[in-house]
């Protein structure tokens, strides 16, 4: 059972001569539970497959498929529901005059939510922030605190299928790790599909199933982690990629 | 918690309660104004302003309409007319306090229309684009290529002399260069991350300009909107002195320049004294101005 299908995607930026092909037919399947990872160099258009899923890169064609659901032009409320995304700079994904208080309520507010009060206090908890952090802003947070705060707000409708868009890479390396090991516990907690980008090869050797590498806007190769650990890629440009990080 | 102090209870970086966060912020961000000693003098004219517009009746010495025409043109320190009188024999320092009314009445009513509207046209501008966005910008254009003061000019002429007339001509040329700031802050604001995590909760583009691009752009229209007072009142006060706004005889201190200006040789204080009050003001909201974006520019309290 798959949580998420892509086929023949395209997404592109501008228009005739300022045309610019972000990405060129990319096609992946992702199962329900499972935790794909998206590699590849900036700019290769990886990020950009998570806009176009969740609508915010509005130009593309090609078809995604979302438990079991084509994904229409126009996303109504109910997909948003079922698909959030956490962004990756936590500095800048965070409202700065808005309380943590103030973006898990109106959140969970958007989603029809009555009980918010302890619906925060269980988000908060979930995350391993803790209630003294509620009514603080983003101002007197660090890195990845407000990272946790961005992950509490994606959890809040109660996601099926969660992207994740660099998620560490703004963040410490002794942070990191945390994130990490906190959304590890909480995809399995929750049951949630993880699509993960990141240019970090071990972080998605740690976090995910499969994955798939790109280059140019092209999804060169897919292949499990057990392959990337025994490093038997078998396109060069995935062989050079596995090189590099060694 | 019981043996915290108030200023303990506000400094605090773990609130309990919305209600407790949002005073604490308050607090912070007063005491960053208060290390500001200009701003603070700035902020205390123009609360004597305010004090002396209300007390007007209490304060003032002699009625400000009644004339003396055997002790006209008055100098200085006279007996009973600390500021002399003018050329009808009336008291110019009861004139000038019950002249900080209509100067305040002025403030007040362009401070609320010209931003305003500025920033619904600048918000709804920049966030929807396309055509509204042209259509918009180009109207905004137009009243900006107008020289301010003849468009008022142009205004008052067509709808009638008076203080409310000169308001409404004020604020309708004061409003483009609001609408262009906002329009601004929002091409930036509504690219960033925050605004497409809202975007992600389904929000509609009415929740995301009045939630979350309005109180980003407030604080620095709030600063250019009394940076800009002192030219409102100086315009407010050109349109008395051209016999546009305040009629006499009311104690509008543009129109007291411009009566004063027939004596200006002989008896200067007559234009003078309802110069420097100008003056004054307008100094004073240049200085809470620049105290303001000290405090409220978000992207220095980071």
């Amino acid at each position: 059972m798959s949580m998420l299908n892509i086929e023949g995607l395209n997404v592109w930026f501008g228009r005739d001569r300022d045309r610019v092909d972000a990405v060129k037919g990319a096609s992946f399947d992702v199962g329900t539970g499972e935790s794909f990872g998206l590699v590849g160099e900036s700019g290769s258009g990886k990020s950009t497959i998570l806009r176009a899923i969740t609508g915010l890169a509005p130009t593309w064609s090609g078809r995604i498929t979302v438990d079991g659901r084509a994904v229409e032009k126009a996303r109504p409320r109910a997909f948003y529901k079922q698909v959030q995304m956490v962004f990756q700079d936590p500095y800048a994904s965070l409202h700065p005059r808005h309380s943590v208080d103030a973006v898990l309520a109106e959140t969970l507010k958007l989603h029809g939510f009555t009980d918010i009060d302890a619906r925060v206090a269980k988000l908060l908890d979930d995350v391993g922030l803790g209630q003294k952090f509620r009514f603080r802003y983003p101002h007197q947070l660090s890195g990845g605190q407000r990272q946790r705060v961005a992950i509490a707000r994606a959890l809040a409708p109660e996601p099926q299928l969660l992207l994740l868009d660099e998620p560490t890479s703004a963040l410490d390396v002794s942070v990191q790790a945390e994130i990490l090991n906190l959304l590890a516990d909480l995809r399995q907690g929750h049951g949630l599909t993880f699509l993960m980008v990141s240019h970090d090869l071990s972080v998605v050797g740690h976090m995910c199933d499969r994955l798939a590498v790109m280059k140019d806007g092209e999804i060169v190769e897919v292949m499990d982690v057990a392959a990337l650990r025994a490093m038997k890629a078998t396109h060069p440009y995935s062989q050079h990629l596995l090189q590099a990080s060694v | 918690m019981a043996d915290m102090t108030l200023r303990q209870w506000l400094l605090t970086d773990t609130p309990t309660s919305r209600r407790h966060a949002k005073l604490s912020a308050l607090y912070q961000g007063w005491l960053a104004f208060r290390s500001n000693t200009m701003a603070m003098i700035g902020l205390g004219i123009l609360l004597l302003l305010v004090f002396i517009a209300a007390a007007a009746p209490l304060l003032a010495p002699h009625d400000p309409f009644v004339q003396n025409l055997g002790n006209r043109l008055a100098p200085l320190g006279s007996e009973g007319h600390l500021l002399g009188t003018d050329s009808l024999g009336r008291d110019i320092l009861s004139r000038l306090i019950y002249g900080a009314r209509i100067t305040l009445y002025i403030v007040a009513l362009v401070a609320l229309i010209a931003p305003v509207v500025g920033l619904l046209v600048g918000t709804v501008s920049g966030y929807v684009g396309g055509w509204v966005d042209i259509v918009l910008m180009r109207i905004t254009d137009i009243f900006l290529a107008f020289p301010r003061l003849v468009l008022a000019l142009a205004f008052v002429a067509a709808l009638g002399a008076g203080i409310e007339n000169a308001v409404i001509a004020i604020s309708l040329t004061a409003w483009p260069p609001y609408a262009r700031i906002a329009r601004a802050e929002t091409l930036t604001i509504r690219s960033s991350d925050y605004i497409a995590a809202i975007k992600l909760q389904g929000a509609g583009g009415l929740r995301i300009i009045t939630k979350h691009i309005w109180p980003l752009c407030i604080s620095s229209l709030i600063v250019r909107v009394t940076l800009d007072m002192a030219g409102i009142i100086l315009a407010a006060a050109g349109l008395g002195f051209l016999g546009l706004g305040a009629q006499p005889p009311s104690p509008e201190w543009g129109a007291m320049i411009s009566e004063g200006r027939r004596f200006i040789l002989d008896h200067w204080w007559v234009a003078t004294m309802p110069g420097l009050a100008i003056f004054t003001v307008s100094l004073a909201f240049n200085l809470l101005g620049d105290g303001l974006r000290d405090v409220l520019d978000p992207k220095a309290g980071e």
